[in-house]
């Protein structure tokens, strides 16, 4: 902890930071890179290389040869699996945030019967963990006979209770009733004030709805390694999966498909760090 | 952004209040107008609800009657009552996956939750690249749980990697962090941390700036220390965040999977190493499922999982509410 003088009065100084305190944050944004460049480390090099003491420290210059045999091995069956993971991800992301965005609308602010009752049922499968519901579901999958198949793991994955609840915070704090009555009395239709009214001021919160469910989703692993039990048809998870099984030896291996793997939520995060810090810090969002 | 979306509605009204002066006449009367406000709420849930209820609900429910019968993977299934569930409680691979999925959780959590809520209140000063150090509280998280175990699992190689390595600076023999439960359970604890407390920390810095400063300013008044503050001011302010993350923790780390079976390269698989060192109740859960086609049985055991993360939760609630109200 950081000692600080009594303050004297000053409630400004009270905030400044001690040098301390910029160490223990500077040590702490090393330990959170560190994991991403050894990545990069154990991703460029030999596995003679990683194998000798002391290891190696900095990058080498095997980077393409072995991300080019991850995309070369039959057994990972790695393009398909991040193929597989970028259609799964983008229609997951896109039908949760427009299917949360109609019903969280609905709840916030229509009137039906069994409205509360709904909702309740929803916040309490919130907390449930999958694992509870994982064999029924499966059993369903193979009934359907959807195992291995893609639709195994878009289906069940199109609508998230917890992005309805989201959406239907988000719309009754920012739409005010009056504006929705008023639109009425103009005679516009339900649909019509969804498209004009609800969707534009529920731009930012369906952004960061939209950004977490696509992580979640890339990085899903449960569900997808108890459905999609042929390795040629993986997502990208799973293909890492069957490398970190097969070829546990062959680190700079395993290590460029991980690299590879992560590449895409890096560019995300690049592009849209800023509204997945803003979505954590508001407490809307569980990653 | 709250507030600037409910401003920029507002301010769009007027367009809209030219309609304002007649009185709100009944819904417009018209067929159609009608059929609309009786008919749109159920089309706007419908959707939702349908794909809910059949992928979602009804398998939650449906995992008790499972958990009732003898069913193998692919198979009719005969049901036996109550039988699975007492045979897990004299299951003694079961308990070991609890006493396992417990221990990392608390190996993992405390320190996790401690160390976010120090670097929250270093955040929370005056400082410079703040936004900068933020950033990297949040970029663990944009990595799969399958990428940290991949990456750890290679730090904590007993001949070369670089956990051992280190240690060695310091005298310590090569650990063998897959061997024993201490030493794998701190490895993977050290995975979970490493992804997850930066977004404890974020978490703890809104609610630390939405504290009042004048609370702090009188307390300095009074001669009030640093660390004082912090334990008087900070963390009482901070509790209902704090039964928060610790609900979420509990939610999450109880159903730990991925890491443990990700580490142990090789043959090891849902058994969490050969003496099932690190098997997890989720790993218990799969080698029901996949190694032993017991599907009966697997499914008691995500009872038992659920019932232990209520129990576990409730727990936590309790401890955490006497949070600050002790002095």
């Amino acid at each position: 902890m950081a000692r600080k003088p009594k303050a004297e009065g000053a409630a400004s100084r009270l905030w400044k930071a001690s040098p301390l305190t910029f160490v223990t944050l500077i040590a702490a944004a090393i330990v959170s890179f560190f994991p991403f460049y050894w990545m990069v480390v154990i991703a460029s090099r030999t596995n003679d290389a990683i194998g000798s003491v002391p290891p190696p420290l900095t990058p080498g210059g095997n980077l393409f040869d072995n991300i080019g045999r991850v995309l070369d091995n039959e057994n990972a069956a790695f393009v398909t699996g991040l193929t597989n993971s970028l259609i799964i991800s983008t229609v997951v992301t896109v039908a949760v945030v427009f299917f949360s965005s109609l019903a969280g609308f609905a709840f916030a602010k229509l009137r039906f019967r069994g409205q509360n009752a709904m909702l309740l049922i929803i916040l309490a499968t919130m907390m449930v963990p999958v694992q509870l519901g994982l064999i029924p579901l499966y059993q369903m999958m193979v009934k359907f006979g959807w195992q291995n198949q893609l639709q195994a793991v878009i289906v069940p994955s199109l609508v998230s209770a917890w992005g309805v609840f989201m959406m239907r915070q988000y719309v009754s704090q920012t739409v005010p009733d009056e504006l929705i009555e008023a639109s009425r009395v103009d005679g516009a239709s339900t649909w019509r004030i969804y498209w004009s009214i609800v969707m534009p001021a529920l731009r930012p919160a369906a952004a960061v709805l939209g950004l977490f469910i696509f992580m979640q989703t890339w990085n899903d692993f449960l569900w997808p390694l108890t459905v999609l039990q042929d390795p040629a048809n993986p997502t990208v998870q799973i293909s890492l999966r069957s490398l970190n099984q097969a070829y546990y030896t062959d680190y700079s291996q395993v290590f460029a498909g991980t690299a590879l793997a992560t590449v895409p939520l890096a560019i995300v995060f690049i592009l849209f760090g800023r509204q997945i810090i803003s979505g954590i810090m508001e407490g809307a969002v569980k990653a | 952004m709250t507030p600037n979306t409910a401003d920029r509605t507002r301010r769009g009204r007027p367009a809209h209040s030219h309609a304002q002066p007649p009185p709100p006449r009944k819904a417009r009367g018209t067929f159609g107008t009608r059929l609309d406000m009786k008919t749109s709420p159920y089309l706007y849930v419908a959707p939702f609800f349908v794909i809910f209820l059949i992928f979602q609900l009804y398998p939650l429910v449906y995992t008790f009657w499972v958990s009732l019968h003898n069913q193998p993977l692919g198979g009719e299934g005969e049901f036996v009552g109550a039988d699975n569930f007492t045979a897990l409680m004299k299951d003694e691979q079961f308990w070991n996956s609890v006493y396992n999925t417990l221990g990392i959780f608390v190996v993992s959590t405390v320190p996790q939750l401690l160390i976010g809520l120090y670097l929250a209140n270093a955040l929370n000063r005056k400082l410079r690249g703040r936004g900068f150090f933020r950033m990297t509280m949040a970029v663990p998280i944009i990595t799969s749980t399958a990428a940290v175990a991949i990456i750890f699992g290679q730090i904590y190689n007993r001949d070369f990697g670089i956990a051992n390595w280190v240690l060695g600076w310091f005298g310590v023999e090569n650990i063998d962090w897959r061997a024993t439960k201490w030493a794998s359970w701190i490895a993977i604890s050290t995975m979970v941390d490493w992804r997850w407390t930066g977004y404890n920390t974020l978490i703890y810095l809104a609610s630390m700036q939405s504290i009042p400063k004048d609370l702090y300013e009188s307390a300095a008044l009074d001669g009030a220390s640093a660390r004082r503050q912090f334990w008087q001011i900070t963390v009482p302010m901070l509790r209902p965040t704090i039964i928060f993350t610790v609900i979420i923790s509990t939610i999450g780390g109880l159903q730990l999977f991925a890491e443990p079976l990700m580490f142990s390269s090789g043959s090891g698989n849902y058994t969490g190493g050969t003496l099932r060192q690190y098997q997890t109740v989720t790993m218990y859960l799969f080698e029901n499922m996949f190694t032993r086609f017991n599907l009966g049985y697997a499914a008691t055991v995500a009872w038992a999982l659920f019932l232990l993360i209520v129990i576990v939760a409730f727990i936590n609630y309790l401890l955490t509410r006497r949070i600050g109200s002790a002095k």
